[in-house]
């Protein structure tokens, strides 16, 4: 055969493993999925959704973790979507090319590589010891409001980076000032893609567990944090209160684990009906950010 | 044009504000550094740095204590050689094929999926590395150990398949055309374009790519804790249990360690170690994709 007919075969020979390398990855999800699926579908009920944790496995839920998820969220997302997207804003609007800028700059680049344990190990001396908030759900929220702030302020960055800059010509030229310009023009119109790396970040950390275990957060929580809102027969009736995000809690990928590290068959069931949960939720927010980033490619 | 003053006190406000947000990045950066020494200080009152770095043996919750991190740094470094083992070719493969062979359309199919490859939350990956790969490991290898640092390194390296693909692509997209026309123009094939021209101008974006998965694997916990074990040896082989410094933490972490103890910094110590390894792998990638960067814009 001539070289030509060799670099031909080559060719073809390197499109299939090319294409089962990048197959691999995806094969070895459904792999996962099937397996989770087929171990824990069958625990699924009303019953696990809404019970605490047990030492009798069919007996065992997930209502602590969900609840605790769901508080933990709410916490980071409070703390770290204002933070983030105004970080973005200053350094991708306002910072001028200086040491300070390029400073922060390589600090958020940094952060986004530090292990999310160490993070864990940070709330645990500040949040948890130094501002004496122990292992309530603010220290946890906190912590992984910390942990996602760089995936938030990157992809602000890169939405705000998107949006051409003759609307803030425009805008500047009919004599909006700087910030109603960023906040009437420029935000708006970076929205929908800041809106993909919030949920992206959130979805991240949903499935957190390392820097969580780090601050302490406990296994096996028979309660549920204090409701914000609560109603007495006698006055004023409806009662509001924090306490909640000072009371410990766990969370979906920590009673997850707690049953994996279990040698009981009954736990391992349990966690994979837990994995099946927190896959749904993960993989539901995934969808919905690359669905709206697909839908958003817009071309100014 | 001038503003009216209230105006003006706003917009400087807002910006003061919006500084602020940036700038606690920098203080998040300040409390690690310190938290980390300060609680690392106080274990190398007891334990000589020398003895840390020597010592062979790991074993602070027992009673004849030795403090030597050489344990549970072979195996973080043994569980990330076996990740990257599997990530490395694959990612790059998947990476050639996604950018100089597949159709746009095709990539636009299989970028998103592999991205929900990422997203799966690293304690799910633990339960598939102890319930499904190592019974298959188990069938396969007689004699491995329930616990073992191959099945957990085999799923850590899937686990960052995408992260290698995804960067390197990046890098293999942004090399110039004209150098790969230039290529075709002198009459050859696609995969002598994609390894004798793109792949050596990519290099130091792929460089890059692959020290951030090393990084990566280095700080991942949930896996190795999981699936790997958890006893501290000083072992290369893959069949045994191993402890990583992550799991180590995780460990300590699980029970309830009083404050102002020697258990308790050395979580710290571990945590500083950790910090070290990870920030120097991504300052080095940091400045290969700078320099990268540099060449072709």
């Amino acid at each position: 055969m001539t070289k030509n007919q060799w670099s031909k075969i080559n060719d073809r020979i390197f499109q299939v493993v090319g294409l089962s390398a990048t197959f691999f990855g995806l094969a070895v999800l459904a792999a996962l999925l099937i397996d989770v699926f087929t171990d824990g579908f069958g625990r699924l009920s009303w019953q696990f959704i809404t019970s605490y944790p047990s030492r009798k496995p069919e007996q065992a839920g997930i209502l602590a973790a969900w609840v605790g998820t769901v508080w933990v969220m709410l916490t980071t997302a409070l703390f770290a979507i204002p933070i983030g997207i105004g970080s973005g804003i200053y350094l991708e609007e306002y910072a001028r090319k200086n040491r300070m800028t390029n400073f922060i700059e390589i600090n958020i680049a940094n952060l986004a590589g530090v292990p999310s344990i160490i993070y864990g190990l940070l709330g645990l001396a500040i949040f948890a010891r130094a501002m004496k908030l122990d292992r309530g759900v603010i220290t946890g929220g906190m912590t992984l409001g910390l942990l996602v702030l760089p995936i938030i302020i990157l992809s602000t960055r890169e939405a705000l980076r998107a949006v051409p800059s003759s609307i803030r010509e425009a805008s500047l030229a009919l004599g909006a000032t700087k910030w109603q310009t960023v906040r009437y023009q420029v935000l708006p119109a970076a929205l929908a893609n800041i809106m993909t790396g919030i949920i992206l970040a959130m979805s991240r950390a949903i499935g957190e567990t390392a820097p969580l275990i780090a601050i302490g957060a406990l296994t096996y929580i028979p309660f549920l944090p204090t409701s914000p809102v609560s109603v007495s027969k006698s006055a004023p009736f409806v009662n509001f209160s924090l306490q909640g995000f000072l009371d410990p809690f766990t969370v979906l990928p920590i009673q997850v684990f707690n049953w994996v590290s279990r040698p009981q068959k009954g736990f391992l069931i349990n966690a994979a009906a837990g994995i099946i949960v927190l896959l749904v939720i993960t993989l539901f927010m995934n969808a919905i950010a690359i669905y709206i980033r697909q839908k958003n490619q817009k071309r100014w | 044009m001038k503003l009216a003053g209230s105006t003006k006190f706003k917009e400087k406000l807002i910006e003061r504000l919006l500084l602020s947000c940036s700038l606690l990045s920098v203080f998040t950066t300040f409390g690690i550094i310190w938290v980390l020494l300060s609680e690392s200080i106080g274990f190398f009152k007891h334990v000589s740095i020398f003895s840390f770095l020597t010592d062979t043996q790991w074993t602070p919750l027992f009673t004849d204590k030795h403090y030597g991190i050489l344990p549970l740094l072979s195996g973080t470094l043994l569980t990330t050689f076996i990740a990257i083992l599997v990530a490395v070719p694959l990612g790059l493969a998947s990476a050639v094929y996604l950018s100089e062979y597949a159709s746009p359309k095709a990539r636009n199919i299989i970028k998103p999926l592999m991205e929900i490859l990422a997203g799966v939350p690293t304690v799910v990956y633990g339960y598939f590395a102890l319930l499904f790969v190592t019974p298959i490991l188990k069938v396969l290898i007689p004699g491995i150990s329930g616990f073992n640092a191959l099945s957990a390194g085999l799923v850590m390296g899937v686990m960052i398949i995408p992260m290698v693909s995804s960067l390197s692509e990046d890098a293999m997209h942004a090399v110039p055309m004209g150098l790969k026309e230039g290529a075709y123009a002198l009459g050859s094939h696609k995969l002598q374009v994609a390894f004798r021209i793109v792949f050596p101008a990519a290099l130091s974006g792929i460089t890059a790519a692959v020290i951030l998965a090393v990084s990566r694997a280095i700080g991942e916990t949930m896996i190795v804790a999981i699936a790997a074990g958890q006893q501290p040896n000083l072992t290369a082989n893959p069949l045994v249990p191993v402890m990583t410094i992550t799991a180590y933490i995780v460990q300590v972490s699980l029970g309830d360690t009083p404050h102002g103890t020697i258990e308790y910094q050395t979580i710290f110590v571990c945590g500083l170690t950790l910090f070290l390894l990870t920030f120097i792998l991504n300052v080095i990638s940091f400045k290969l994709r700078k320099h990268f960067q540099e060449v072709y814009d």
